[in-house]
């Protein structure tokens, strides 16, 4: 953790308020994101209890399993799951703007343009926590790889129609999430304590009621009822008369004390009526104990909401909170990439090829980290360019400098058509860790302009010699090279780093990576009569 | 199945057994001081092999290692003063991990075996069972480990565990009972399983719940498992070295779970050598609670039956090392939070923010270091406080014009 | 364990022995059993030549303990290579790196034609590049096709597409190489020597790769472990002695970071020495020295403190070392030199786990007027090779220990660099800091358990280092 954030951490533990950790969003929110709210079941893999999801904050709906470990209860909620997000999700896929893509041309094996569609916005999940993305990842691979009736007649136990595209989708979500700085779906917790700072630590920060008690405290100071500690406390660990958490976990794991004094009575309830409906001798009976399973069913799914509500209205108060920021310059540019990821699973989901394989191939494998290391390094760029606060973390560590220019002398190249080499002179109180001959870069006009390292002046100034935008001519273009008294930030990092080089195509995987992977394709998870989890 | 608290076995006031270590007298002392401290009508909380696993989780922490070491019911006296645990079983997670555990070990332990023996080998494949073996499989035996007590149990687990040796045969040891010497008391661990393959050779089996997904699971999940597993290895060494020859134990456990998203077990082999390392050293260090115990005033308990006041006095007596991490890996982290916030402890925001302050430890002096209102400016750490307090300052006030 | 001079007993291989039970006894270097250090190493080279030129299989691995002589066997087999005329392509990681190969095989061999492929960046090469007839330079794998050998860095090679593959290859420092840059290269070469010192610094990403854990072709994974997951057969070798380090270092480096590839030194007690020709003044300092001198190894110890990263103290310490070892007159005497070799700066060096402490003893040595004397991270420090070492302890002032500061390899490089003596400067505490530090890590399924881990290390180091112990209470 950097001074400055430990600082804004302390000055939150001092004023009982979290504090400032950017000066604008560094994520772009959508303008209608999905909010989805899972609960599971203790013990249990993918199997969930419930969840409120939707994208209208005042009419979330709610999904139930009355008995998580009936699988035709769990298909249910599936299918219901698919029935909220799939609408959603492809409501973003027919407008499109035209793109250019550059593509290996299979023929000469040259990179071209490709014209392509791209669409104009994309669709935005949001999870209370962490744990909530995980959740989505675990449903994904859990779906994916069903078969449906239609897909395989003969399938055991098939799956509703629309879940083992859910499953893709999901999947292509939390996978997404593994990219630095992207916003397809975000977790409320992560989205919040990149902005603020609280008076705990990061790991209770995981906890959304906490979280927010710091961020707006319902009162003043350090100490006392009204302080964020106080409030975040009480998020925490206040208990009712019956030993209930008066603000539930944001899920989707539950509190052992709710499992057990009353999620497990009420599923009892609905065990004993779901028998005693099927055991009824008679039409009188039977109605009678439907009327009890009916009853059963709707006290769980009170216990459901009542467990997820306040989760579902802490995410859309973060999303207040985080929507009076100022979005950062530079987060459309990483939305963007964003809907370049959705559009890209569009059309493969078009293009009918199989879901997303258990594990990558090394190929497969290389080029998502590489992208990531990429992305990350933007992501850190980004954040500087766009918020002085970042930027100052940067500057304490020695990767940036901020001063005045005291001095600017011209100078040129000695070619036979001299360009301009001017030598700026920087009074700064920052110490940067500048390497022989560094590369250092400022943001001219949105652009990176690059300079050399030279060495110090006499007085301790920096200085640097300009290297390039400063047009064609021999005489630098108005604007493109600082003068005296200007205020100036360079950094020793690039502003935008660019991809390493290509892989090979994974057909052609070399012998120190296995060979080519094989065709193995991806089978359905196998389905066991006693499956019923 | 280990991942829940063994069923409170009292240790106390029980006769050492061969295959207990002999306390020598000082132990005596020790174990009279401990059980003063624990109250004289509370029976010591067993020390099960989460407990032992937890030592290293802090070792830094007296204050865990007396309570932990005096065998205190940490959880009682957690809601003695006032700042309950939270921590909690759901009995779904309970039926599940049963039924799973119940389910790996039907037949005889025939896949459970089976899955060890196609990770690890060690001899010819298990016979399924029935009357007839095949040609080329060994013997499959299950020895009866019912006695009387926490003593009989390990004895008789000592006993078939010797036998075993002689076989050449597969033997499945279910809910074994190994003693440990821990500080001069025997700890009685209850492993899930213990297998001696044919070659001889002994393999700790651990069976836990959570799934394993396409080959890899919850990274801190296996962490906790390995180190609970460890501690079964280190007391298996314990009975293993009594023996002549001493018959090897394996540093790879078997860890069992559920397949993906069913109940179908599968296996994989978990290295130990690093955990078995470090519990060993921590065991080694649980001596050093005679002089915690030493340290304290005269007539301190730990007795629940007592005020909320005096306990809260006993408890501060000892020093705690308390950081967040505290708070998924101890019953009275909540109390020792509020301790720690009190006192303005930095480290109560999470261990590495201390990295970088130096000798300062608390909130109000940072804090007036940054300010330039206390510290020595040639001081390196107060010197980046102030540089990255006036950063900071200048980017919120440029922030706050625009 | 029985020591076989050739073939490598892997970390993972499996051993029922526990490593706090010890590293495999193996002979000491008091015992007399005969060891012809130059007869072992002959016969590794030897063996090691014989696999790549006359082998079947694709690839051969050499794991090269610290100063074994690795650069030796490179150029070596690129020469070998180029005589039997196989058309050989050199991949290492770093630009100074590469020049230093190049550089070194001019040497042994001015007429050969050498390639040095390099990038477009200013500055892409060592200017005494240009001074070698027959190497050429160029940015384009094209422009060098044909010559005898061609070197470049993993980064530039990954860009050179659609070119005949080479026969054969040599990979250097393929341990610190990731698993992701071999798989870009190894389409360029059909065969390859895969040189590199396990012992090192891992590589690492700057992003989680948790999700390829325990896969073989993980990507942020060495490339030799990735290589030898497929590949398990292929023929394995290690240079069993270490002609950097001395007789006092070697048996402590191999016990705490080689447990299970154990090497020796290929000098022997008495057959190096350094001494001063300025008597002591008492100070800590020159105590310190002089324990060095005697014994190889030396640590300075300063009244435990939690202290910044930029302990002024230890910082200061560290200078002082540094003056003294130049004022106190220094010379050494050693195999290559029977007469004694004035102690000068450029053979001393300071090794540092952050740049920013570098920094701060770069600035203390300037307050003292010492110029010359190499002063980098460990990161920095790998595979270099000096008279005398002074090392600031990673962990010194530490309140908390975290993985950085834990590496093996860290403590691996800074403990291994010297050829006379390395001096150690800690604030004391550290033991305990190390007992104290909380072991809840992860784990995660499929991963070799490295060994030995930098806790176990540590401990090891610095109980050694306990023996050499001056203690040190600036003024």
């Amino acid at each position: 953790m950097s001074l400055i954030h430990t600082l804004a951490r302390l000055e939150a533990v001092e004023s009982g308020r979290a504090q400032p950790l950017a000066t604008v969003r560094h994520r772009h929110l959508a303008a209608r994101p999905l909010v989805f709210v899972p609960l599971t079941t203790a013990g249990e893999a993918g199997a969930p209890l419930g969840a409120l999801v939707g994208a209208d904050r005042e009419r979330p709906r709610l999904l139930l399993v009355p008995q998580p470990r009936d699988r035709d209860l769990r298909f249910a909620f599936l299918s219901d799951l698919a029935e909220e997000l799939l609408p959603y999700v492809e409501s973003f896929a027919d407008e499109t703007e035209p793109a250019e893509r550059a593509e290996t041309d299979p023929e000469t094996g040259k990179r071209v343009k490709v014209e392509v569609e791209l669409c104009a916005d994309a669709p935005q999940l949001i999870v209370p926590s962490l744990a909530g993305i995980e959740f989505v990842r675990l449903l994904g691979r859990s779906m994916r790889f069903r078969r449906t009736a239609e897909q395989d007649p003969d399938t055991p136990y098939p799956a509703p129609p629309r879940v083992p595209l859910l499953g893709r989708w999901l999947t292509h979500f939390a996978e997404r999430a593994r990219v630095p700085g992207s916003a397809l779906i975000a977790a409320m917790t992560e989205l919040l304590s990149r902005h603020w700072a609280t008076g705990q630590s990061s790991l209770e920060d995981q906890h959304l009621g906490a979280l927010l008690a710091w961020i707006d405290p319902p009162g003043e100071g350090r100490d006392g009822e009204g302080s964020g500690a106080a409030a975040a406390l009480r998020a925490e660990t206040a208990r009712d008369e019956a030993g209930q958490l008066l603000c539930p976990p944001a899920g989707p794991a539950t509190d052992p004390a709710f499992d057990n004094k009353l999620l497990a009575p009420a599923i009892e309830r609905y065990d004993r009526a779901r028998s005693a409906v099927a055991a009824a001798e008679d039409g009188l009976a039977a109605d009678r104990h439907l009327a009890e399973l009916t009853a059963a069913e709707r006290e769980i799914a009170a216990l459901v909401e009542s467990r997820t509500r306040p989760t579902w209205d802490a995410v859309w108060r973060g999303l207040d909170l985080l929507a009076a920021l100022p979005e950062g310059e530079r987060a459309a540019e990483r939305w963007t990439r964003d809907r370049w990821s959705y559009t890209g699973h569009r059309d493969r989901v078009l293009a009918g090829e199989p879901p997303q394989p258990r594990l990558d191939d090394a190929v497969t494998a290389a080029n998502k980290l590489a992208t990531r290391e990429t992305a990350q390094a933007r992501l850190e760029a980004q954040e500087a360019l766009d918020d002085p606060l970042v930027m100052a973390g940067r500057r304490l560590s020695g990767e940036a400098f901020g001063g005045e220019v005291t001095e600017v002398v011209m100078a040129y190249t000695e070619s036979k058509r001299p360009s301009p080499r001017p030598l700026v002179t920087l009074r700064t109180d920052d110490s940067p860790h500048l390497a022989e001959r560094a590369k250092v870069y400022r943001s001219l006009a949105g652009k990176p302009q690059s300079a050399q390292f030279v060495g110090y002046d006499e007085e301790g100034g920096v200085v640097l010699r300009i290297l390039d935008k400063m047009g064609r001519g021999k005489e630098p273009e108005e604007g493109s090279v600082p003068v005296k008294g200007d205020r100036i930030t360079w950094t020793l990092f690039e502003h935008t780093p660019r991809g390493g080089p290509s892989l090979p195509e994974p057909e052609d995987t070399p012998w120190t990576h296995g060979g080519p992977p094989g065709e193995g394709a991806q089978a359905p998870d196998p389905v066991t009569p006693e499956d019923v989890l | 199945m280990s991942e829940f608290p063994d069923s409170a076995v009292p240790t106390a006031a029980v006769p050492p057994t061969d295959n207990a270590a002999r306390p020598a007298p000082q132990a005596t002392a020790l174990r009279q001081r401990l059980a003063e401290l624990r109250g004289p009508a509370v029976p010591a909380k067993a020390l099960d092999a989460r407990a032992l696993a937890a030592l290293a989780a802090n070792p830094g922490c007296r204050r865990r290692a007396l309570l932990d070491g005096a065998g205190v019911d940490k959880s009682a006296l957690a809601q003695a003063l006032g700042s309950p645990s939270g921590f909690g079983q759901s009995q779904f997670a309970l039926v599940r991990g049963n039924a799973f555990e119940a389910k790996v070990k039907a037949d005889g332990g025939a896949e459970l075996l089976r899955l060890v023996h196609a990770r690890l080998g060690g001899g010819p494949a298990p016979a399924s069972p029935g009357p007839e073996g095949g040609a080329d499989t060994a013997e499959v035996h299950t020895p009866d480990l019912t006695a009387a007590g926490p003593e009989g149990r390990s004895a008789r687990t000592a006993l078939a565990l010797r036998d075993a040796a002689a076989t050449r045969a597969w033997t499945l040891l279910d809910h074994p009972m190994l003693a440990l010497d821990v500080a001069g008391s025997p700890a009685f661990l209850e492993p899930d399983a213990v297998v001696v393959h044919p070659d001889g050779r002994w393999t700790v089996v651990e069976i836990k719940s959570f799934p394993m997904i396409d080959g890899s699971a919850d990274e801190g999940k296996v962490g906790s498992a390995a180190r609970q597993a460890a501690v079964y290895a280190l007391a298996l060494q314990q009975v293993a070295g009594r023996l002549d020859p001493a018959p090897p134990v394996g540093h790879e456990v078997v860890l069992v779970c559920p397949k993906d998203f069913s109940n179908q077990p599968t296996a994989a082999v978990v290295d130990v050598r690093k955990q078995l390392s470090v519990t060993r050293r921590q065991l080694g260090r649980l001596t050093r609670i005679e002089d915690i115990a030493a340290a304290l005033p005269e007539g301190t308990t730990f007795d629940v039956e007592r005020s909320p006041d005096e306990l809260g006095r006993a408890v501060e007596s000892v020093p705690a090392a308390y950081a967040p991490e505290c708070l998924a890996a101890c019953e009275l982290a909540f109390h020792c939070r509020d301790r720690s916030r009190t006192e303005g402890e930095v480290t109560s925001l999470g261990r590495s923010v201390r990295g970088e302050l130096g000798a300062l430890t608390t909130v109000e002096d940072v804090l007036a270091a940054a300010r330039g209102e206390a510290g020595d400016p040639d001081d390196p750490v107060v010197a980046a406080l102030r540089r990255a307090a006036a950063l900071r300052a200048q980017a919120l006030e440029g922030a706050a014009c625009r | 364990m029985t020591p076989d001079p050739t073939r490598t007993h892997r970390p993972d291989a499996p051993d029922d022995r526990s490593p706090s039970d010890g590293p495999p006894s193996e002979r000491s270097p008091s015992d007399r059993s005969p060891f012809d250090p130059s007869a072992e190493a002959a016969r590794a080279t030897a063996a090691i030549l014989h696999d790549t030129l006359h082998g079947e299989a694709r690839g051969v691995v050499v794991d090269s303990p610290p100063g074994a002589g690795k650069s030796t066997l490179v150029v070596n087999a690129a020469l070998e290579l180029a005589a039997a005329g196989r058309p050989l392509m050199v991949v290492a990681q770093t630009n100074a790196q590469v020049d230093d190969l190049v550089l070194r095989l001019a040497e042994k061999q001015p007429d050969l034609p050498v390639g040095r492929l390099h990038s477009s960046d200013a500055d892409p090469y060592d200017k005494a590049l240009d001074e070698l007839d027959h190497v050429r330079k160029s940015t384009k794998a094209a422009d060098l096709a044909g010559l005898d050998v061609v070197i470049s860095t993993a980064a530039k090679w990954a860009h050179v597409k659609n070119v005949e593959p080479w026969r054969h290859a040599i990979v250097d420092e393929a341990y610190q190489m990731r698993s992701d840059a071999l798989l870009a290269v190894a389409g360029l070469f059909e065969r390859a020597l895969f040189v590199g010192d396990p012992g090192q610094l891992d590589p690492f990403s700057i992003v989680g790769s948790e999700q390829w854990a325990g896969l073989s072709y993980d990507p942020s994974a060495s490339a030799v472990s990735t290589l030898l997951a497929h590949n398990p057969t292929l023929p394995q070798h290690r240079l069993p002695v270490s002609w950097r380090l001395p007789a006092s270092a070697a048996p402590l480096v191999s016990d705490a970071f080689y447990p299970y590839t154990r090497f020796r030194s290929g000098t022997d007690h008495g057959d190096r020495s350094l001494s001063f020709g300025v008597p002591s003044d008492g100070s800590g300092p020159d105590r310190v020295l002089d324990e060095a001198a005697a014994s190889g190894w030396g640590l300075l110890e300063l009244p435990a403190r939690h202290t910044p990263r930029t302990d002024p103290e230890a910082v200061r310490a560290v200078a002082e070392v540094v003056r003294r070892l130049l004022d106190r007159g220094g010379a050494t005497v050693s195999e290559r030199s029977p007469d004694p070799a004035p102690l000068t700066a450029d053979r001393i060096a300071v090794g540092t786990a952050h740049r920013d402490q570098a920094a701060a003893v770069r600035a203390a040595l300037a307050e003292l007027a010492v110029t010359g004397v190499t002063v980098d991270t460990a990161n920095r420090l790998q595979g270099r090779e000096y008279d005398v070492t002074v090392v600031l302890h990673p962990l010194s002032g530490r309140p908390d220990a975290t993985a950085f500061h834990l590496e093996t390899g860290r403590l691996c490089v800074l403990a291994s660099r010297h050829r006379q003596a390395c001096i150690v400067v800690c604030r004391a505490g550290v033991a305990e800091l190390l007992d104290e530090h909380p072991s809840t890590e992860p784990v995660q399924l499929g991963v070799t358990v490295k060994f030995p881990d930098g806790w176990e290390a540590n401990h090891a180091v610095l109980s050694h280092l306990a023996e050499h112990r001056v203690p040190y209470r600036p003024q």
